[in-house]
């Protein structure tokens, strides 16, 4: 059976694709002007490189893929030295105890436990605050993997990184999280 | 043998993350239940962990729930900025 080849009509890209782009930015970098800028800057550099469209692949998947690179050079900025100089909270000894709890970092007893649905706005609310605490690279990756829930295989393609990278994003993400919520919600 | 199953409270949390999203080994699963033997801490780490699991549970299908979409506004100024660059 022939393969179909697929054409490129740039005139119906905002009405058809400009939706799906953003949606799928966002639930990857969930800031919306960063979102609109990923977008943009996709439609600029598919209408650039038109000419090497193949038509192999649909427009929408085209343009995924070129959104995909768009986001990855984000994630790379900002894992970069500008990146990694973000406030890390340390929870574990690094001397002579090491990868022990640190004293003052120590879960401690959860006094406020009834309420835990997120229909209640104020815990939803705080729970937002401390995720856009995190550093951002943590929370990109917290958010593709436990808010999206997105398959590990998935995440450390499309950020290109390992999968034992990713775990220690999340684990620094969780417990970082875990004492916002302790100091903030459950012992507030 | 038993030196290899020792690990410690830093790796034990990593694992439990790791678990809340049913992704951990076998092995690893041995390793953290050797661990709560002697350390409550990361044993009341993981209950916490649980009921936040819970909650980011709750979270996720809410967020999923939301549909984003540009205005028309921004949509007929993505427009015009595209048809100002093919010129």
């Amino acid at each position: 059976m022939a393969e179909k080849i697929h054409t490129i009509n740039t005139n119906k890209w905002i009405d058809n694709y400009a939706d799906y782009l953003y949606n799928y930015a966002i639930s990857r970098v969930n800031n919306s002007d960063l979102a609109k800028d990923l977008v943009q800057e996709t439609f600029f550099a598919g209408l650039k490189s038109a000419k090497n469209f193949k038509g192999k692949a649909s427009e929408r998947t085209w343009l995924v893929s070129i959104l995909k690179r768009k986001i990855i050079d984000h994630y790379r900025k900002i894992n970069s030295k500008k990146g990694q100089a973000e406030v890390r909270m340390n929870f574990y000894n690094d001397g002579e105890n090491e990868g022990d709890w640190l004293e003052e970092r120590v879960p401690q007893k959860w006094d406020n436990t009834s309420e835990t649905s997120i229909e209640n706005e104020e815990l939803k609310d705080q729970l937002e605050a401390c995720i856009d605490n995190l550093p951002e690279k943590y929370a990109m990756v917290f958010r593709m993997k436990t808010v999206q829930e997105f398959e590990t295989e998935e995440i450390c393609k499309e950020l290109d990184i390992t999968a034992s990278n990713l775990w220690v994003i999340i684990h620094r993400a969780r417990t970082q999280l875990r004492k916002c919520m302790e100091d903030n919600w459950f012992n507030n | 043998m038993f030196k290899s199953l020792k690990i410690t409270c830093d790796e034990a949390t990593t694992i439990c993350d790791k678990n809340q999203y049913g992704e951990a080994s076998i092995k690893e699963l041995i390793k953290l239940n050797i661990h709560f033997i002697r350390c409550r801490i990361c044993a009341k780490y993981t209950k916490q962990n649980m009921a936040l699991s819970k909650l980011y549970k709750g979270y996720s299908k809410n967020c999923k729930s939301i549909k984003h979409c540009l205005s028309s506004e921004e949509k007929d100024a993505l427009k015009n900025a595209l048809e100002e660059s093919k010129q």
